[in-house]
């Protein structure tokens, strides 16, 4: 690949394989994710924007690229962007993870 | 597969029985922050999810089928696709500008986009995994004929293939060729004969086409 362009720059790449085109019904957790975008996104919060949620994705790098399911990307860029922008710090998310993973553990 | 990732295995994630993904975590663990710092409300979220799984492609089929039977609106839909679909009362927002891409006899239409997944979800819902894939997206601009054959659509050589690379700011939606046959049908009967995948161009709508 030249290196003009980004990993996720892949028009024309060679080597793409048959096209899977079995899908699968979007989980309740991808469409929240979709919805807190579209609520960030729009011009009364303004708070992750379209373009800053792509270029959240464009670096996290070509493994993790790959590695992550789409909406995985999607919130590991909305989570970077909303911390870049001081609406929470990461402290705050690590608490808060921990809290949520005790609660579903002992509801389980 | 690392345990913590979904890994390669796009498969869905579990549901409330299993463990929490590490994404799943972080996703309500965002969520409940900007409630609690009063950025939207859980209502609104509620309210959000509604609304995009009432984006089907039901929409955009009704935009063809009024293309298909007023020539003065396929007019206006080549021409301002944003303005024409709003015509139609749909609600396009403020994010990105449409164009329609019309096949004709000797031009088939294809949309992608090789950078992520734009798509005309306001016409069509959310994409198919596959629009998103990284085989459909490098390959469709370089073989959009032996794609579209893998999709089942096989054009003769002499049609021209014209691929469409969207962006964030501007989407495509393929208004596909009015099959034969079709002279008695009504708007709502035509509607049904166009699926999700004509309006990506992968397929064209066929007399006896059922709509998914």
């Amino acid at each position: 690949m030249d290196d003009h362009h980004g990993h996720h720059d892949m028009g024309g790449e060679p080597g793409g394989g048959p096209i899977d085109q079995t899908g699968h019904d979007y989980a309740l957790w991808e469409k929240r994710v979709d919805a807190l975008l579209m609520l960030l996104s729009n011009p009364s919060r303004a708070l992750v924007r379209v373009d800053e949620l792509r270029r959240g994705i464009e670096s996290i790098g070509p493994s993790a690229y790959e590695e992550l399911t789409y909406y995985e990307r999607w919130i590991t860029s909305i989570s970077n962007v909303l911390i870049e922008r001081g609406v929470y710090t990461s402290d705050e998310l690590g608490r808060k993870m921990a809290e949520i993973e005790t609660r579903e553990e002992s509801a389980r | 597969m690392s345990d913590s990732h979904g890994g390669h295995d796009h498969a869905p994630p579990p549901g409330h029985d299993g463990p929490l993904t590490y994404y799943q975590l972080k996703e309500i663990a965002v969520r409940e922050l900007l409630i609690e710092k009063s950025v939207f409300t859980a209502d609104d979220v509620r309210r959000e999810v509604e609304k995009m799984d009432q984006r089907t492609p039901a929409k955009g089929a009704a935009v063809v089928a009024r293309a298909w039977t007023d020539p003065a609106y396929k007019e206006r839909l080549l021409e301002n696709g944003t303005a024409a679909c709003e015509e139609m009362g749909l609600d396009m927002g403020q994010t990105y500008y449409l164009v329609a891409v019309e096949n004709t006899e000797s031009v088939h239409n294809a949309i992608v986009c090789t950078l992520c997944s734009c798509y005309p979800r306001t016409l069509i819902g959310l994409p198919p995994d596959w629009y998103k894939s990284r085989a459909y997206r490098t390959r469709i601009v370089r073989e959009p004929r032996a794609v579209l054959a893998e999709f089942g659509l096989e054009l003769p050589e002499s049609t021209v293939i014209r691929v469409h690379d969207s962006t964030a700011d501007m989407r495509y939606m393929v208004l596909p060729r009015r099959p034969d046959g079709t002279g008695d049908m009504s708007e709502e009967e035509l509607a049904a004969l166009v699926t999700r995948d004509c309006m990506i161009g992968v397929a064209v709508p066929t007399a006896e086409t059922v709509a998914s």
